[in-house]
């Protein structure tokens, strides 16, 4: 089973353009902040919203493609879909629920409230079938829309933030289980998500998506450990530096050089970790081939771990213990000595 | 522990009271002459039978219209984005801010004998409207629909369209999901907007007598039959006028509070 | 030293208001007090056009006094003053009515009548469906347009209808004479049974058949003097005029035969 998709959308202030192909036999997590089109492109593939150009296709049948005309509407697609607050329907009751899809296929009554029963009891629902919608927990919730979205048994199962609406202590035990359902399930799976340990721990690959355009695609360790953008390096933890790289020296697109241990030639990507940052009163001698003066802007408190985001030639974010911070007397507008080895600096081609 | 409401400055006691007493003597007045020994008599009556019969008959005629034509008109104000949708939603609101008469000579102009319309219906079908009491249906159906417009499509614009996508992510066709999810999501103000326009349809009189006439039987309903009535034999329009009454009571309690829209 | 100024703008401008009120008032006041109030007539309605011109000429004889009308159908008049509504005169379409009021106590002096009417028959111009009498109009598929029966015109048709030995038509019961004629006039009715002086009115916009005599009503209009009137002796003046040479012969050209 193979979804193949160019996904052309523009809407609101958003311009989506997506290419995606997807088999069955991995989980894709499309990851990305809020706004950059990670909804939109789970409801165009669904069929919730019209393609300005492009087209979906799956194991070569055309749903969609706006310039030969083609169309095929939601309910033809035989996709399900988990949507982020469930989306129950309000009048009626959990089975009713889950049995819906059947009804509308044409399943006669008995055996789809059976089919539905069953779906139930596999989601560990069984006992609620007459429970209305208000009356089920955040957790019982998604995991009815779940089985109602399962029942229907789809070729793809599109998810949108299914962990969302959960509160911290629901999630991690709906996520394990919806981990059991993804690897459970013959066909498509693509999840859409702003959280990336989501994303980590759901899917074998991970597409990052920024203002509707594609910025990274491939391993969910791929991506942290290489990220292409300010906000994955953010969401992992780490300093992303940019510049062009001559040999052994990067110029930074901000000003300020970078000596790296691996040569490399063109525009490169830099990951320093923030533990690898030190810093000092007086200019450091020592091995470092990296060192700079600047000026503390602000201290995180994490725990026993700070992280100092440190102004200047090279902006960046070191990470040390609160002893070490009493020690220097390190606060804001206090000037400090950067140093970072060569050998802890990661470039990539950008 | 309770909390103490503030009290309802005087001043403001005073004019409910007085604002109270405005709906409430008329009605006390009514109920105080109403002959009640003479009731049966009044009310058994053939013309008042079938006045009665008539208004039932009509009003419920014209609420089963106002439900097929209100219902698509309501959803596509609600949902469909077309150029000049704001004049048709204003000019389906007409007819209530309309004086009942003018709708009903606006009705003759449209639909009378030598009416836009109506002429055609005449000529070539031999079909009039005047003096019948399909004539009494459109008139009353003409003041009443608005509301019954009114309150589904301020239902159906509450409906999670949401919800909507996912019954059709789950299968259904476009007439399933406005079946099975928006109607019955809907169906509370469905039903108190039926409930509106029929009230307002048994109470129509000005433009039922001034399209469709007075006619005994055929299209004198019971407003119609109270106005008449009340000149040479008061009584008798005073027990239809209590008929009339308890017939709208009956519709605030069905109502119950909910009105056009929320509860 | 604004303040001041302040202040005296604000007295101007109250003294202004309060001047502007006063003379309204005395406008008001004055128009109930230089000018008697006018004579409130309640007639029937197939009176709207001849007491209309009635009126003219009658200011002219007595130029500080109006009349005002009430044109409504006979009954719901009777029904008007038996609940209270203020009026000087009464001039109704039959005796019926008038002796409802007088019954009521709410005359001041015997009624006199002061004009007659007969009845026709009005349909579309040109008579289209061939009508021909009162045995014509029970014809299947005719629209009729009466009066309610304790309407004159109402009362009038069906004492014709009986005249004729003819059954009274499933018809409308309309509310005044007018009413009727307007449904003939517009093309909703075929026919509806109105005074002479009505279709007189109409001019072509309808057609009327007379009705032979032995069918024929001839409707008596009585007129007299309210009890509760607030100007009696203006009221009295307006009854006279009504029934004098100058009132008799205004009624006379609208079609009213003499009393």
């Amino acid at each position: 089973m193979r979804l193949d998709a160019r996904v052309h959308v523009a809407i609101g202030g958003l311009d989506l353009r997506v290419e995606l192909v997807l088999g069955d036999d991995q989980v894709l997590a499309v990851l990305g902040p809020n706004g950059a089109g990670k909804t939109t492109l789970l409801r165009a593939l669904a069929g919730l919203v019209p393609l300005d150009g492009g087209h979906v296709a799956l194991d070569g049948v055309v749903l969609e493609d706006p310039r030969a005309g083609a169309f095929v509407p939601p309910e033809r697609r035989h996709m399900g879909v988990v949507f982020q607050d469930g989306l129950l329907f309000p009048h009626l009751g959990a089975l009713d629920n889950v049995a819906f899809g059947l009804h509308c296929r044409g399943v006669p009554r008995a055996a789809a409230r059976e089919r539905a029963r069953a779906w139930l009891a596999r989601v560990g629902l069984a006992g609620r079938e007459s429970a209305r919608p208000r009356t089920l927990s955040g957790g019982e919730a998604q995991r009815v829309a779940l089985a109602r979205a399962l029942a229907i048994e789809p070729t793809v199962l599109l998810l949108d933030e299914p962990l969302a609406a959960l509160d911290v202590s629901t999630r991690a035990a709906v996520r394990r289980e919806l981990t059991e359902h993804l690897r459970g399930f013959r066909g498509v799976r693509l999840l859409v998500t702003h959280d990336p340990l989501e994303a980590a721990i759901l899917a074998d690959r991970v597409m990052i998506l920024e203002s509707g355009r594609v910025v990274q695609d491939g391993p969910p360790a791929d991506v942290t450990a290489r990220p292409r953008s300010r906000w994955v390096a953010d969401l992992a933890g780490v300093n992303l530096l940019r510049g062009t790289a001559h040999g052994e020296r990067i110029e930074l697109g901000m000003g300020g050089t970078l000596v790296v241990a691996e040569p490399a030639d063109g525009e490169v990507l830099a990951v320093v970790r923030p533990r690898a940052v030190t810093l000092h009163r007086v200019r450091p001698a020592g091995s470092p081939r990296n060192v700079w003066q600047g000026e503390v802007v602000s201290i995180d408190d994490e725990g026993s771990r700070l992280r100092v985001s440190v102004g200047g030639p090279i902006p960046i974010v070191a990470e040390v213990t609160r002893g070490a911070v009493a020690e220097l007397s390190l606060a804001p507008g206090v000037l400090v000595w950067v140093a970072v080895k060569a050998t802890d600096i990661t470039s990539y081609p950008a | 522990m309770t909390r103490r409401r503030a009290p309802v400055p005087r001043p403001a006691v005073a004019l409910a009271v007085l604002g109270a007493a405005l709906f409430v003597l008329p009605l006390v007045g009514l109920v105080a002459r109403t002959p009640w020994t003479a009731l049966a008599s009044a009310l058994g009556s053939p013309e008042a039978m079938a006045a009665l019969r008539l208004s039932l008959v009509c009003s419920l005629s014209a609420t089963a219209v106002s439900v097929v034509l209100g219902l698509p008109l309501a959803w596509v104000q609600a949902r469909a984005a077309f150029p000049g949708r704001a004049l048709v939603r204003a000019l389906t609101m007409l007819p209530i801010v309309l004086p009942p008469v003018v709708g009903g000579v606006a009705l003759l102009t449209a639909f009378g004998r030598r009416g836009l319309v109506g002429r055609w219906l005449d000529e070539a079908l031999g079909v009039r409207l005047g003096f019948t009491t399909a004539g009494a249906v459109l008139a009353e159906t003409f003041v009443a629909m608005p509301f019954f417009v009114l309150a589904v499509e301020a239902a159906l614009r509450g409906v999670d369209t949401r919800l909507e996508d996912a019954a059709r992510t789950l299968g259904a066709g476009r007439w399933r999901v406005f079946r099975l999810v928006t109607l019955p999501l809907a169906a509370p103000a469905v039903g108190a907007g039926a409930l509106l326009c029929w009230a307002r349809a048994l109470g129509e009189f000005g433009a039922t007598i001034t399209f469709a006439g007075n006619m005994p039987g055929r299209t004198q309903t019971l407003p119609l039959a109270v106005y008449v009535a009340l000149e040479s034999r008061p009584e008798a329009g005073i027990a239809l006028s209590l008929v009339l009454l308890v017939l709208a009571v009956a519709v605030l309690v069905g109502l119950r509070g909910r009105w056009l829209g929320a509860p | 030293m604004r303040d001041l100024h302040r202040r005296a703008a604000l007295s101007v401008r109250a003294t202004g208001a309060l001047a502007v009120v006063l003379a309204l008032g005395a406008r008001l006041g004055g128009a109930w007090a230089d000018e008697p109030p006018p004579v409130v007539v309640f007639a029937a309605v197939s009176l709207s056009q001849a007491f209309g011109a009635l009126e003219s000429e009658f200011r002219r004889d007595h130029p500080e006094r109006r009349a005002v009308f009430n044109f409504e159908g006979s009954s719901r008049l009777v029904h008007q003053i038996h609940e209270g509504m203020r009026a000087d005169v009464f001039a109704s379409a039959d005796e019926t009515n008038m002796e409802s009021a007088r019954a009521d106590g709410a005359l001041a002096g015997p009624p006199r009548i002061f004009a007659r009417n007969t009845l026709v028959i009005a349909v579309q111009p040109g008579n289209p469906k061939g009508i021909r009498g009162l045995a014509d109009l029970g014809r299947p598929g005719l629209t009729v347009a009466l009066c309610a029966p304790d309407v004159p015109a109402g009362r009038y048709a069906r004492q014709a209808f009986a005249k004729a030995g003819v059954a009274v038509p499933e018809a409308s019961q309309e509310l005044d004479v007018r009413a009727a004629l307007v449904k003939v006039m517009v093309g909703e009715a075929d026919a509806a049974i109105v005074y002479a002086t009505d279709v007189r009115t109409a001019g072509d916009r309808v057609t009327a058949v007379a009705l032979p005599p032995e069918h024929d009503v001839v409707a008596r209009y009585p007129i007299a003097v309210l009890k509760d009137a607030q100007n009696p002796a203006a009221a009295r003046a307006f009854v006279d005029f009504v029934l004098g040479p100058t009132g008799q012969a205004v009624l006379g050209r609208f079609g009213f035969l003499a009393p």
